[in-house]
C-alpha cells in the first residue's frame, strides 16, 4: 500500500486517460424518483463529465458487473448422437470507477464466499481479475448503517481508493497496475497537512451516520431466536417479490436453467440471480416446499445476512447499504428487524 | 501514456489437465466441465424407477472418477438440466457407475426416455460419505424406507466385499407397496451369498405378498441389538428416520453412530448456490451424510 495525493484537475486527466483506453463503468443519473430525487446507476460511460462522482448511492450494487442477472456457464452443441460442451469464462479487461466503501467491501465478502472454498468460481475470478476498480468515499445518507457494521472504511479489494480532502483526493495505492498509470499524471506525496485533512475528513463521515444497528452479540441472537415471534411479524408483510435479493451487494444464491436455443442445434446452461424470498426457493420434486411459509424465507435471508455461513468464516455478510430497505415495498428494513430481535431477547 | 488495463488469464498451470477432478482443488476452472459417459444398461426397477449403467468414455477420466458410498453426483442431461443423484454401484467397481432415477419431474422425465447408447454428463463425486472403515469389527444395520434403498446399496456392496470386517449385517426395508420395492432381484445374493440378514415390511400388501405389513419401525422386533458395538445407516423421508433414530437412540446405540443422508433442492454441488442450505449448513458440501447428533444441531432439518 502506498499513499499519495492528486489534485482533482490532474485526477480527471487520469480518470479521462483509463476512459480512453478501456471499457468504463461508472455511476450516472439514469432516471429520476417519484420525489424528484435523482436515481443513480452504474453504467458504461465514454467520458469523464459523463459521471456523476458526488451520486449518493446507485440503486443496484456494482455486483452486477460481477455477477450478472443471467450468465452462460457452459453449451451443448448437439451432433447426431452425440454432444459436445464448451466452457467459457474468459472476459475483457475493464475499469469501474466511484465505488463507495460498502460495496468494495461486499465485493471482498462475494470474494470469500466465491473464489475461496473447494470449487472456486471461474466466472466470477475471471471478472474480478480482469476488472480495474477505482473507489471513492462518500458523505452517508440517513438510512445507511455499514458504521454499525464496520464497513464504512476499506483497506483492501481495490486498485485505487480516493478520499476527498477538499481540492485533492488523498490515494490509496493497491496495485501496481494503478502505480504505473498513475506515473502519466503529477501525484505528490502527503504532507502532515493532507495527513490531518485526511483524519478529519474520516471522522466527520463517521460522525454523520445517524442509523445504528445493534450488532452486539448478533450471531448467537440469530441460533437462539431462531422460533421468535418477530420473523411472522415481518414475514407475514413480505411479499416474496425477491427485490432486496437484486439489489443488495452481497445476495449471491442462484438457479441454474437450461434451454435448448432454436434450431435444436445446441443448449445453453445459465447462472439466473435468485432470491430464498422467493416461494419455491427450496421446494424439491414432487412439490415439497423445505420453507413453506414467508416467514421461514424472511428469517433465512436474515440468518444467512446476519449470522453468516461457514463458507463466508461464520461472518455476517450484510454491509450495511441499506439497498434492501429502500426497495422492499412492503416496508421491510434491517434496522427494524433486527433491532426489535435485539430488544426481545 | 499507456492507460490499458492489462489482460489477466486465471489459467494457469494445472488447470490444464485434460480432465476434471472434482476432488482436488487443481481442477478448480473445470467446475462446470463434465465427463461425458454412455448409458450401457438399463433396468426397469419398478413403474416409476430405472436403473441406469453408465461408463465414463475417457479412460483417464474413468480411472480418475473415484468416490465413497453414500456421496452423490450429478447428472447432466444435455438441454434439459442437471439433478443430484445418489451413486448406487460399488465403490470398488471402476468400470462403470449405477444410478437409479425415480421419474420425479422434467429432466428425470426426460432421462426415463433415453435409450441404450445414449451419451450423458457426469460432475462429481460430491459430498460426505459414510464412514466404512470406522464401522469395521462391528455390526451394521441398514435401514431404508422407499427410494432410500438406493443410496444404501453402496454401503451393502462395501459390506459384501468385505464381509469379514463386520459381524452382523442387517438390512430393514420398508416400502408402500410390493411392487415398489427396490432391486428385488439382488435380495436372494444379498442373504445366500453376502451372509446378509433382510428384512422386509409393507404398509399395505396385495394378495401376492406373504411378509409383514405395518411400519418400518416394527421391523425392530426383529433384530437383537448390541447398542455398544453397532453403527447405523438410515436412508429415507424425513419422518421416517426420526422414529428410526428416536427409537435408536432409546436402545442406546449412541448418536455419533446413526448416520443418515439428507434431501434438498440443489443447483451446483459445490456450495455456491445455496439452494440446498439447511440453517448454516450446506447440505451439499457437508452432507448428505451428517450423523444424528449433527442432524438435531441443524436449524430447521427435520
Ligand atoms: C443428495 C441427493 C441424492 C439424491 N439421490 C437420488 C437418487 O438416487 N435417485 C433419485 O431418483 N432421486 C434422487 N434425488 C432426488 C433427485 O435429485 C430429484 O428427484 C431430481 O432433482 C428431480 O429433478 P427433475 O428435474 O426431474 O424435477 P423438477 O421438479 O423439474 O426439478 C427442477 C430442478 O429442481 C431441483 N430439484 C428438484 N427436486 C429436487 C430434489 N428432490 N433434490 C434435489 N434437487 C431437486 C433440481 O435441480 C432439478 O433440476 C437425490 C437428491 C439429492 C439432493
Ligand atoms: S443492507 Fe440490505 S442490501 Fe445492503 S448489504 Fe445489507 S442486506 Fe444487503
Ligand atoms: S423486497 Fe421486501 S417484500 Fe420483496 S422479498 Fe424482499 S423483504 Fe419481501
Ligand atoms: S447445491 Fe448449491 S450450495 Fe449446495
Amino acid at each position: 500500500m502506498i499513499n499519495k495525493v492528486i489534485t482533482k484537475g490532474e485526477f480527471e486527466k487520469f480518470i479521462s486517460g483509463i476512459i480512453d483506453a478501456n471499457e468504463t463503468i461508472g455511476p450516472k443519473q439514469v432516471d429520476t424518483d417519484r420525489d424528484g430525487k435523482p436515481v443513480y446507476q452504474f453504467r458504461q460511460v465514454k467520458s469523464f463529465g459523463e459521471m456523476d462522482l458526488d451520486y449518493t448511492i446507485t440503486y443496484s450494487s456494482v455486483k452486477n458487473f460481477f455477477l450478472p442477472f443471467r450468465e452462460e456457464l457452459s453449451r451443448f452443441d448437439f451432433s447426431e448422437k452425440d454432444w459436445d460442451q464448451t466452457v467459457e469464462y474468459r472476459v475483457n479487461p475493464r475499469a469501474i470507477i466511484g465505488v463507495r466503501p460498502c460495496d468494495i467491501n461486499a465485493l471482498n465478502i462475494l470474494d470469500k464466499v466465491l473464489i475461496g472454498g473447494a470449487y472456486p468460481s471461474p466466472y466470477y475470478l475471471a471478472r474480478r481479475r480482469n476488472t480495474f476498480l477505482v473507489g471513492m468515499d462518500h458523505e452517508p445518507l440517513e438510512d445507511c448503517f455499514c458504521e454499525s457494521l464496520g464497513q464504512d472504511t476499506v483497506h483492501r479489494g481495490f486498485n485505487l481508493f480516493c478520499e476527498d480532502i477538499g481540492d485533492k483526493y488523498y490515494l490509496t495505492i493497491m496495485s501496481s497496475k494503478a502505480f504505473r498509470f498513475l506515473e502519466n499524471v503529477k501525484v505528490t506525496d502527503p504532507t502532515k497537512e493532507d495527513d490531518i485533512k485526511f483524519h478529519e475528513r474520516r471522522k466527520r463521515l463517521r460522525d454523520m451516520f445517524k442509523t445504528k444497528v445493534e450488532m452486539t452479540g448478533l450471531q448467537s441472537v440469530m441460533d437462539i431466536e431462531f422460533k421468535s415471534p418477530v420473523w411472522k411479524k415481518w414475514g407475514d408483510k413480505c411479499l416474496n417479490c425477491g427485490s432486496c435479493a437484486m439489489v443488495c451487494p452481497t445476495c449471491y444464491c442462484y438457479g441454474i436453467e437450461e434451454n435448448i436455443d432454436v434450431g435444436l442445434k445446441s443448449s445453453r446452461k445459465e447462472r439466473v440471480q435468485y432470491s430464498c424470498n422467493l416461494v419455491d426457493f427450496a421446494e424439491v420434486a414432487g412439490g415439497h416446499n423445505f420453507r413453506p411459509l414467508k416467514e421461514d424465507r424472511l428469517k433465512y435471508r436474515y440468518y444467512h445476512h446476519y449470522r453468516g455461513f461457514a463458507q463466508n468464516g461464520d461472518e455476517p455478510i450484510c454491509v450495511g447499504c441499506n439497498r434492501c430497505g429502500r426497495a422492499c415495498l412492503a416496508g421491510i428494513n434491517p434496522k427494524d428487524v433486527i433491532n426489535e430481535l435485539q430488544l426481545e431477547s | 501514456m499507456d492507460y490499458k488495463v492489462p489482460k489477466q488469464d486465471i489459467n494457469t498451470d494445472p488447470l490444464l489437465s485434460k480432465s476434471p477432478d472434482f476432488n482436488r482443488k487443481s481442477a478448480v476452472m473445470k467446475t462446470d466441465k463434465v465427463y461425458k459417459c454412455e448409458i450401457i444398461n438399463i433396468v426397469e426397477l419398478t413403474e416409476f424407477e430405472k436403473l441406469f449403467r453408465l461408463k465414463i468414455a475417457d479412460r483417464t477420466e474413468r480411472e480418475l472418477f473415484d468416490f465413497r458410498p453414500g456421496q452423490f453426483a450429478m447428472l447432466e442431461v444435455p438441454g434439459f438440466g442437471e439433478v443430484p443423484l445418489s451413486i448406487t454401484s460399488s465403490a470398488n467397481n471402476k468400470e462403470y457407475i449405477e444410478l437409479c432415477v425415480r421419474k420425479a419431474g422434467r429432466t428425470t422425465e426426460v432421462l426415463h426416455q433415453a435409450r441404450l447408447g445414449t451419451k450423458l454428463g457426469l460432475r462429481g463425486p460430491f459430498g460426505t460419505s459414510f464412514p466404512m472403515e470406522e464401522m469395521a469389527g462391528c455390526n451394521i444395520l441398514l435401514i431404508a424406507g422407499g427410494l432410500g434403498l438406493a443410496p444404501l446399496r453402496a454401503p451393502i456392496y462395501w459390506a459384501s466385499e468385505n464381509r469379514n470386517q463386520f459381524k452382523e449385517v442387517h438390512v430393514l426395508y420398508g416400502t408402500k407397496e410390493p411392487a415398489q420395492m427396490l432391486f428385488t432381484y439382488q435380495y436372494g445374493e444379498w442373504e445366500k451369498v453376502n451372509n446378509i440378514k433382510l428384512h422386509t415390511i409393507v404398509e399395505k400388501g396385495d394378495s401376492d405378498w406373504k411378509g409383514r405389513t405395518g411400519l418400518i419401525t416394527e421391523l425392530f422386533d426383529e433384530v437383537t441389538i448390541d447398542p455398544q458395538n453397532t453403527y447405523v445407516i438410515v436412508c429415507g423421508p424425513p419422518v421416517m428416520f426420526k422414529f428410526v433414530c428416536h427409537h435408536l437412540n432409546g436402545e442406546g446405540i449412541p448418536m455419533n453412530r446413526m448416520f443418515v443422508s439428507l434431501e434438498r433442492r440443489m443447483h451446483c454441488g459445490m456450495g455456491k448456490c445455496c439452494r440446498c442450505m439447511v440453517g448454516s449448513t450446506f447440505t451439499c458440501v457437508d452432507g448428505p451424510v451428517f450423523d444424528y447428533w449433527s442432524v438435531l444441531n441443524l436449524k430447521e432439518a427435520i
